[in-house]
């Protein structure tokens, strides 16, 4: 389908690090059922090096490719480096994604943040909170 | 394998239709309006073509008014009605939640001029009753607008009791017909109704050409202005070559209805069977007065725009109503008008069959479908998050 890049379609087809982490040291699950999108990225993390990511997603072809390339960026990152990718980021390794589409790497990045948030709560690690994405009240939900 | 299993959105042209457009493009090449012996050539290819769509419907040749498809046809159909009311200080249209938008837009459009506008609830099945219509039409009621059958779920309406309702109570009485032309018989005059659209892309004629039937008497609003074709009714050069496509179309679909509706039904009975072994799944629709074509199908726990992207990856052509393939934040207001919550209505599947499809077409999807599904449920966190009783399954 002309629809998407052929990087996308390359991630939607043959999803990278698709899964659940078992005790996975940080979960990040942004957007909801209703709008049609779900993200859940797990992180196995040490040293603040992301060691493994997984994800998991509810959602259409962008956000299913938009979940596995955000896993494969972030990889054997440390974690600071990993919070600084941006939603840009990953729609330019994607190769673009259409405009209506562009949210999927906006739940890409704020399923990143999150679980790199939750990693924190976990380890009562301090933190500037606003560096974190607010999911509950973002405009993307409360307009449907 | 190819499956084409999206014959609601669009269908083949039959080699009849093309054939005869073919004749219309070398042939008969004039335009109608001209007074040479070429251009009346093309006149008379034309009224053949108009008494050929009216036999179809049980119609008379003047009140066939060619259109450029369904969608002009159900605006000028609900604006010519409503200029009529208005006439009358009539100002209340009746209609139905799951209409197509080409109908809910002219009515939003209408709303804006001071109309008031009640749509009836389709109910968990997708359809409304005579009854409910009736209930519905007042003193002040100039239209009463209801599909013959959902172009997204297979629902088909009870038109003639719907019909006679309306004509007892002296209420133009509109139906989108554009599903059910060339699918199911129609008979305006036994049926009662006073405006109908179809459009003949959706039985094998071509696109960008339909009609607005309406009975003699009912003054229609041109939407087109310009020259006197259509009596006046919509300016500009007939379309000749699409008309004869159309009318050799549905000429071939009215001869054909009852064997291709009873193939086809079959086809859709082993469909809809199969794909309800699918666990927490639902058909949409009403399941026994149904489009013989039509499988409307919710699976929870996925998103319909991935399950039609891999579909298309295994040759299956589909389609959803899930927000991702409308373009909106919103899924089909279809499925939403029958009830569905949201994140089920997202998990939508709709198959359309015709004529051509085969036996073997039906394995196929049935073998590769629940498999599809079954992946990206692996995938969910939604569907895990059911599985594990962390959010209640709705189908």
């Amino acid at each position: 389908m002309a629809l998407y890049t052929e990087t996308v379609m390359d991630h939607f087809m043959h999803p990278r690090n698709v899964g659940e982490i078992e005790n996975a040291d940080g979960i990040g699950e942004v957007g909801n059922a209703k709008c049609g999108d779900i993200m859940k990225i797990y992180l196995k993390i040490q040293d603040d090096v992301i060691q493994d990511a997984k994800f998991e997603t509810f959602g259409c072809g962008s956000a299913i490719a938009s979940s596995s390339m955000a896993t494969e960026m972030i990889k054997g990152k440390r974690l600071e480096d990993a919070m600084a990718i941006t939603n840009k980021q990953v729609v330019e390794a994607l190769g673009g994604l259409p405009t209506h589409k562009i949210h999927c790497s906006v739940l890409a990045e704020e399923a990143i943040k999150s679980a790199v948030k939750d990693y924190y709560d976990r380890r009562g690690i301090a933190y500037d909170a606003k560096q974190f994405p607010d999911c509950e009240n973002c405009e993307g939900c409360r307009m449907v | 394998m190819q499956v084409y299993a999206d014959n609601a959105a669009t269908t083949k042209m039959s080699s009849t239709a093309v054939q005869a457009m073919l004749y219309g493009m070398e042939k008969v090449y004039g335009n109608p309006s001209s007074l040479h012996t070429v251009g009346q050539q093309a006149a008379e290819a034309m009224q053949a073509a108009r008494q050929k769509i009216a036999s179809c419907i049980g119609a008379t040749a003047n009140e066939i008014t060619f259109t450029s498809g369904g969608s002009e046809a159900d605006n000028q159909a609900i604006l010519s009605a409503a200029a009529i009311g208005a006439r009358k200080g009539k100002k209340h249209i009746v209609s139905t939640a799951f209409e197509h938008h080409a109908v809910l837009h002219t009515l939003d459009q209408l709303k804006k001029q001071g109309y008031e506008v009640e749509l009836l609830p389709v109910g968990p099945i997708g359809t409304v009753t005579a009854q409910q219509v009736e209930d519905a039409i007042r003193e002040d009621t100039c239209l009463v607008s209801v599909m013959y059958a959902n172009n997204e779920v297979g629902s088909i309406l009870p038109i003639g009791e719907i019909g006679a309702v309306c004509r007892r109570h002296g209420v133009l009485f509109h139906t989108d017909a554009v599903q059910a032309a060339g699918h199911l018989a129609i008979q305006v005059e036994e049926q009662n109704i006073d405006l109908l659209s179809l459009s003949a892309h959706k039985f094998h004629g071509p696109k960008g050409i339909g009609v607005l039937y309406a009975r003699k008497g009912i003054p229609l609003v041109s939407l087109i202005q310009g020259g006197a074709q259509e009596r006046h009714k919509r300016a500009g050069t007939e379309n000749l070559p699409a008309i004869l496509g159309m009318a050799a179309a549905l000429e071939e679909a009215c001869d054909h209805l009852e064997e291709n509706a009873a193939k086809v039904s079959r086809l859709r009975d082993q469909l809809v069977e199969g794909l309800s072994r699918i666990p927490h799944s639902a058909l949409n629709g009403d399941p026994v007065h149904r489009l013989p074509g039509n499988v409307s199908f919710c699976f929870e726990g996925i998103e319909g725009e991935s399950l039609l992207l891999l579909l298309d990856s295994k040759g299956i052509c589909a389609s959803s109503g899930s927000a991702c393939t409308s373009g909106s934040l919103d899924p089909s207001h279809v499925l939403l008008a029958l009830g569905r919550p949201h994140e089920v209505a997202h998990g939508s599947l709709r198959l359309s069959l015709c004529a051509e499809n085969t036996e073997a077409e039906v394995e196929y999807l049935l073998k590769e479908i629940p498999a599809v599904v079954e992946y990206l449920r692996s995938i969910s966190p939604m569907w895990k998050d059911l599985v594990r009783g962390k959010r209640q399954f709705v189908l």
